[in-house]
């Protein structure tokens, strides 16, 4: 068996605010009615949480559930209980009109912390991150840059970012540069 | 610039997170269809100096498509709604009456 490793092998960058890979990661994608008690269910018995509302994030211990799409969820687990995640949701939808998938290794997750952190984002993202508008719990995909992108936002300030594996160095590279000390905006007070 | 609501995910973003696809509500002939009405549905297109109906899809966010009722020449977003109609529904026409008394665009007016 070939040891797993991330695409930016543990990067870290500290400038106007804190990047860095968060590791290994369990993704799962997770395609079905949301609406329905089935899938609430299997959700709830695979990583012990809810389904959030609409463009919501719901977060627990090294867990977390993300809304998508309308019909679409991620679920964040530990990398090396994915298999036994899925199992569980198969298990529990088995008879319903569902698409559940091992992402892990398709995707590249960072973590942006520090008092420049929505700064640093916005650079790169049409998306409005003042503390009025972007609220812990808070998710959205959008584009930073030329790439697609997601993030959301916890109760301690530090956004948790998501994107494709290949391009993972591109992603990160923006972001350093956006942190680079000397381009305070200071947009956000 | 275009600011779209997408009807899927609510998100009212910049015209960069979508992508355009093409005219709305084209109606499809067939099977057995003259080459005639295939000629008019693979090439004859709007457009408009005015009021417009368009297909767009949220390909940075959500991934669904969508129809969006816009001005071409005001570049103004006059509705958003589901892919999911043959029509522009009556609050999206009336919003473009208030706007453009006496507008048409294929048979909707």
């Amino acid at each position: 068996m070939s040891e797993a490793v991330t695409p930016l092998n543990g990067a870290r960058f500290e400038g106007l605010a804190t990047i860095e890979d968060a590791g290994l990661t369990g993704m799962i994608t997770l395609r079905g009615d949301l609406a329905s008690k089935e899938v609430k269910d299997a959700v709830q018995k695979a990583v012990g949480l809810d389904i959030p509302a609409q463009r919501q994030a719901v977060s627990g211990q090294g867990s977390a559930v993300l809304w998508m799409s309308p019909d679409e969820l991620l679920l964040i687990c530990a990398y090396d209980s994915v298999s036994q995640t899925i199992a569980t949701l198969e298990e529990a939808l088995k008879g319903q009109h569902f698409l559940a998938v091992n992402v892990s290794d398709a995707r590249t997750y960072l973590h942006l912390s520090g008092a420049g952190a929505r700064e640093t984002l916005a650079k790169l993202c049409p998306v409005d991150l003042s503390e009025a508008a972007f609220t812990p719990g808070m998710f959205r995909r959008t584009r930073m840059a030329q790439v697609p992108a997601a993030f959301w936002l916890d109760e301690a300030g530090t956004f948790h970012l998501i994107c494709f594996r290949s391009v993972a160095d591109y992603a990160f590279n923006l972001l350093k540069t956006a942190a680079l000390p000397g381009g305070e905006v200071e947009i956000y007070g | 610039m275009l600011i779209l609501t997408c009807p899927c995910c609510g998100v009212t973003g910049e015209e960069t997170e979508f992508h355009q696809g093409g005219e709305a509500h084209l109606k499809r002939f067939g099977p057995g269809a003259s080459d005639d009405e295939f000629h008019t549905y693979m090439f004859a297109k709007e457009n408009p100096k005015g009021v417009h109906f368009e297909r767009w899809r949220h390909n940075n966010g959500c991934g669904k498509w969508f129809h969006a009722a816009r001005d071409t020449v005001t570049l103004e977003v006059y509705g958003t709604y589901p892919a999911q109609t043959l029509e522009p529904p009556k609050e999206i026409r009336d919003a473009i009456t208030a706007k453009r008394p006496g507008w048409t665009w294929r048979e909707f007016a």
